[in-house]
Parts: structure tokens; C-alpha cells; sequence
């Protein structure tokens, strides 16, 4: 089959592999129709990750069709079109089965060294560092989906491709936020990132009963599109006071939700060795948010890239008495819900994927979603 | 004591308490390093005693560290399941391949196996990776056919 490929000098490629195959009995092997870009995955372009090998498969947003069934899957069957959650959880652990499957125990074929990470092994994810699960990514012809009982969805049949793409990871992460954020009828919610998830953090907000949304980027083309299709209002920071902005925003309370979905700086990794260096950037959205956000409200984390920060305000956080929640999505729990919203028209997500590319010029897609020369928000592939 | 010899005094002292400071450091690591023999290994196995080792029998991932590992389980509280501990017994002979495997460090392989033994008995198998591309056959790159329209903005 076709794959992008993580070569060495860390360069993509398209090329020749072999296909994937049956590893568990709860595996099944889905054809796929389509692989989105992810912010997460930038990082993996600058070749400085450890743990990822030449010839490594990246890519983990993505829906297809069910080609293959092992002997122990009981909800799937070949023809099934399914969106994969980009996250690998077994259902069956403690985490799994208290609606946490990010936390997964059993998510990575490699706990120990995923101990060794994050101090206990998480669930894992498609595209990765082998640490980081051991799962071949979905921009390919076609994937394995471990536990595909417990993380693989019918689509139904009125929600078309570009659409229930974002469902495998975007719109599960922005839903995080703004549920886990606990937004109530009423609120004031800020997010910082126009981005496919800060825009889909900001929808879940109005649909969770908001009563203002507004968003916090320095892209204008961003923001923009977060006014025309989530109709929030927004805030450019490259010239505003965004705490000022905000608490006029807000009848000088602050924001009752504050969530950050900002994504990792671009093409760039950094490591616990550039805390000493002065590499490790302060993790700004964060702290303005801390600062922002009203006495007694939450400021939830999505930022996947927040690896070690600095001079963080925790005295802040004492003082204004906040609730400081961080965390990764958990489509297992919360795909089925979003895909009948999508069915219901409640959440469109088709304008995120700015650009298309056939799978042959993934390498190309992932320049222009890297570079942004064209604005791009998303790039998504379809195979052959 | 003229100013030299306050100097000097001061960054012998200095040296003393960095090269401490350091040693400490070592050791620290070198403890954790070696698995700390002695310490127990443990995992929370989200199901009962009984399902972990049935009939009091080892399961297959740690039948094969037999007569070098001590086991140990206790009920977890909060009805968590079972708390399943291991670690290496003194002087233990290792099996052959085991051996191999674990190279100094032991106590990495008596976690593996004990997180090996949760995945089994909470999902019914051991979660394998995928093979590598390099590891199930060639990787061949290929050259980009894309038609020009394709790429564009929507």
C-alpha cells in the first residue's frame, strides 16, 4: 500500500509498504477515506523526537472502511464506514470505565517506557513514537484499530467524509474543553486558538448553553473564520490587550471558563534539557488565561505541546481560588454523541479542511499546513 | 586568613558541596537505574483476586520468571481490584532467556510482566505493537502524481 513516511533527516515521503495485518484478536483493519493534518504532528516533522524510526507512518484523524474483522470483534463487520478515535483505549481498565479512556492503562503496547514519559502510561495514539503506543498512523491506504470494538464508530449515512473526519480527534478535544471546563448556562467562555480545535472548543461552548464566546488568536484569516461559522466574537493579540479586552468583555469579571487550545509552537520540539537552555517558551496562553479568568472559574488545558513550562502563576491560581484542568480527549466517550450532532447539522466542521491533496502528495499538504503560506487550517488526504 | 586564602577556602568549599550534591545525584539515579532490588513492583489489576490468579495459579507472563520473582497480591481498596506485586528474590538464578532479555536491570522486566499480566487479565490479550514498515518488507519511495488543480484551497 501507499503511506507517508517519516524518513530520515526528518523528511516525508510517499512510498511503497507492506500492509498492515491482524495483531490482536479485537484488531480490525479499515480502508482509509480520509487523513486529516494535526498540530501534533509538527513537532514529529523536525526530526528531534526520539523514538520515531525511518519509514514510521504518520497521521492519526482519520475515517474508512472496515476491510477485515478479528475473531474477537463483536460490533463491526467488513463494510462498516467508521471514524477511528485517534486514541488507542481498551475499555476495559479502571480509567476506561469511569469515562477517562484517555487515561487508558492499557492504550501502549510500551507502559514502562510510557512510564517513563509521564509517570504512568497513557492511552496510546496512531502516528507516534513507538513510546507513545506502537500504532502505524492513518495517512495510508490502509490502518490497523486495536480494540476497534471501543474505539471505532459507525458514521451514519446523512454525516458525509469531511465531516465525521474531524470527529476522530478535533471535535472530541474541543468538546473536552468546554465539558470538562464545566460551561454552564450563562457563562462568559474565552478560548485562545482559532484553530480546528479552539473553534470546536468555542461550538461545544454555545451548545453546552454559553452566553458569550469569544476567541483569542493572532491569525486574522482564523479569526475570521471563527466569526463566519462559529459566530463568536474575537480578539486579535497582536494588537490588543487580551486580559484588558476580556474583562471589558465580561463586566470586568473575567471569563467563567477559560480554555487554551493553542497547539505546540510549529515545527519545533522541545525537550526537558531545553528548560536550562532558554529554549522552553513560556507557556503565554496559559498565563494570560490564569490571569484573565474570573475568581472561583476553571481554566481547562488542551495544549498538546505543553511539555515543560516555566514561571507559571501558581500564586494566582491560589489567590483567585481556580480550578487549573488539563487533559486529552476522550472520543470513546464522547464520538457517538458528536456524530449525531454532526448528523443533526448542531456541529459542521467541513470548513476546517481548507485544503485537499491525494494521499500521493501528503508530503507536499503537510509544507503547506506546516508553513501556512496559504492560510491553510487543515489539510486532508484521500488514498487512492 | 588573607583575601587568597578566604578565596580559596570559600571555593573549597564549594567544591566540597557541589561534588556532594553530585554524588548524591549518582546514587539517586543509580538506584533507580538498578530496579532497587529489594522493592516491590506493583499494579492496580482492575478485577478480583480470583480472576487475576485464578485457582492461585501464575499466569503465563509470570509463569516464565518462575523461582526468580516473589508474588504477592492483596485486595485493592475502593474496590479497585487487585494490587499484584513481584520483585526479584535474592540471589535468584534467572532462566535463560530471561536472562538475556533483562540484561542488569530486572526490575524492568518484572514490571513488563506485571503489566503484562493486567492487560491480560482486564482485555483478554497482550496489546502488540505493528511491525515496522522496515520489519514486514521493503519501503520503497514513491514519486508524487497529483494532478496540478489538486492542493488548492476549497
Amino acid at each position: 500500500m501507499r503511506a507517508l513516511c517519516w524518513t530520515a533527516g526528518g523528511e516525508l515521503t510517499v512510498c511503497q509498504v507492506p500492509d498492515p495485518e491482524l495483531r490482536n484478536d479485537h484488531d480490525v483493519i479499515v480502508r482509509v477515506r480520509r487523513s486529516a493534518t494535526c498540530g501534533a504532528d509538527l513537532p514529529l516533522l523536525t526530526g528531534q523526537v526520539p523514538g520515531l524510526a525511518p519509514g514510521d507512518v504518520l497521521g492519526h484523524e482519520f475515517l474508512g472502511d472496515v476491510v477485515e474483522v478479528g475473531a474477537g470483534v463483536r460490533r463491526h463487520r467488513v463494510g462498516d464506514r467508521v471514524v477511528v478515535c485517534a486514541s488507542v483505549a481498551c475499555g476495559a481498565c479502571w480509567y476506561c470505565r469511569r469515562g477517562l479512556p484517555s487515561c487508558c492503562d492499557n492504550g501502549s503496547t510500551d507502559p514502562v517506557g510510557n512510564e517513563a514519559q509521564w509517570g504512568h502510561p497513557v492511552a496510546g495514539c496512531f502516528g507516534q513514537p513507538r513510546a507513545a503506543g506502537g500504532f502505524a498512523g492513518s495517512h495510508a491506504e490502509y490502518v490497523r484499530v486495536p480494540y476497534a470494538d471501543v474505539g471505532a464508530f459507525p458514521v451514519p449515512e446523512s454525516v458525509g467524509d469531511d465531516r465525521a473526519v474531524f470527529a476522530s480527534d478535533a471535535a472530541p478535544a474541543g468538546w473536552l474543553g468546554a465539558e470538562a471546563g464545566e460551561v454552564r448556562p450563562g457563562d462568559v467562555v474565552a478560548v485562545w486558538g482559532a484553530g480546528a480545535v479552539g473553534q470546536l472548543a468555542a461550538r461545544a461552548a454555545w451548545l453546552l448553553g454559553a452566553e458569550r464566546v469569544v476567541v483569542v488568536d493572532r491569525h486574522p484569516a482564523r479569526l475570521l473564520m471563527a466569526r463566519q461559522h462559529v459566530g463568536v466574537e474575537t480578539i486579535d493579540r497582536r494588537d490588543t490587550d487580551v486580559t484588558a479586552q476580556l474583562r471589558e468583555f465580561s463586566g470586568g469579571r473575567g471569563p467563567d471558563v477559560c480554555v487554551e487550545a493553542v497547539g505546540g509552537p510549529a515545527g519545533e520540539h522541545l525537550s526537558l534539557a531545553d528548560r536550562f537552555t532558554g529554549r522552553a517558551r513560556l507557556p503565554e496562553a496559559v498565563r494570560e488565561a490564569v490571569y484573565a479568568c474570573r475568581k472561583g472559574g476553571t481554566v481547562f488545558v488542551l495544549n498538546n505541546g505543553a511539555r515543560h513550562v516555566d514561571a507559571f502563576p501558581a500564586g494566582t491560581v491560589v489567590h483567585k481560588g481556580l480550578t487549573v484542568r488539563g487533559g486529552r480527549q476522550h472520543g470513546q466517550r464522547h464520538i457517538p454523541m458528536l456524530l449525531d450532532r454532526m448528523a443533526r447539522d448542531e456541529l459542521r466542521t467541513e470548513h476546517l479542511a481548507t485544503h485537499h491533496f491525494p494521499l500521493d502528495r501528503a508530503a507536499e499538504g503537510y509544507a503547506l499546513f506546516r508553513d501556512r503560506p496559504d492560510e491553510c487550517l487543515r489539510a486532508v488526504f484521500t488514498p487512492p | 586568613m588573607g583575601r587568597v586564602g578566604t578565596v580559596a577556602a570559600l571555593a573549597g568549599a564549594l567544591g566540597v558541596a557541589v561534588a556532594g550534591v553530585a554524588r548524591t545525584v549518582v546514587t539517586r539515579h543509580r538506584a533507580r537505574r538498578a530496579g532497587c532490588p529489594g522493592r516491590w513492583q506493583v499494579v492496580t489489576v482492575d478485577r478480583s483476586p480470583e480472576q487475576v490468579l485464578p485457582s492461585a495459579v501464575w499466569p503465563e507472563p509470570l509463569r516464565r520468571l518462575d523461582g526468580a520473582v516473589e508474588v504477592a497480591v492483596a485486595r485493592a481498596p475502593g474496590g479497585r481490584g487487585t494490587e499484584l506485586a513481584a520483585r526479584v528474590r535474592p540471589h535468584a538464578v534467572w532462566p535463560g532467556l530471561s536472562a538475556h532479555l533483562l540484561g542488569d536491570d530486572p526490575g524492568l522486566l518484572v514490571r513488563r510482566t506485571l503489566w503484562q499480566v493486567k492487560q491480560l487479565a482486564e482485555t483478554g490479550e497482550v496489546l502488540r505493537a505493528d511491525r515496522t514498515p522496515g520489519e514486514r518488507g521493503p519501503v520503497v519511495p514513491i514519486a508524487a502524481t497529483g494532478s496540478p488543480s489538486e492542493g488548492s484551497p476549497r
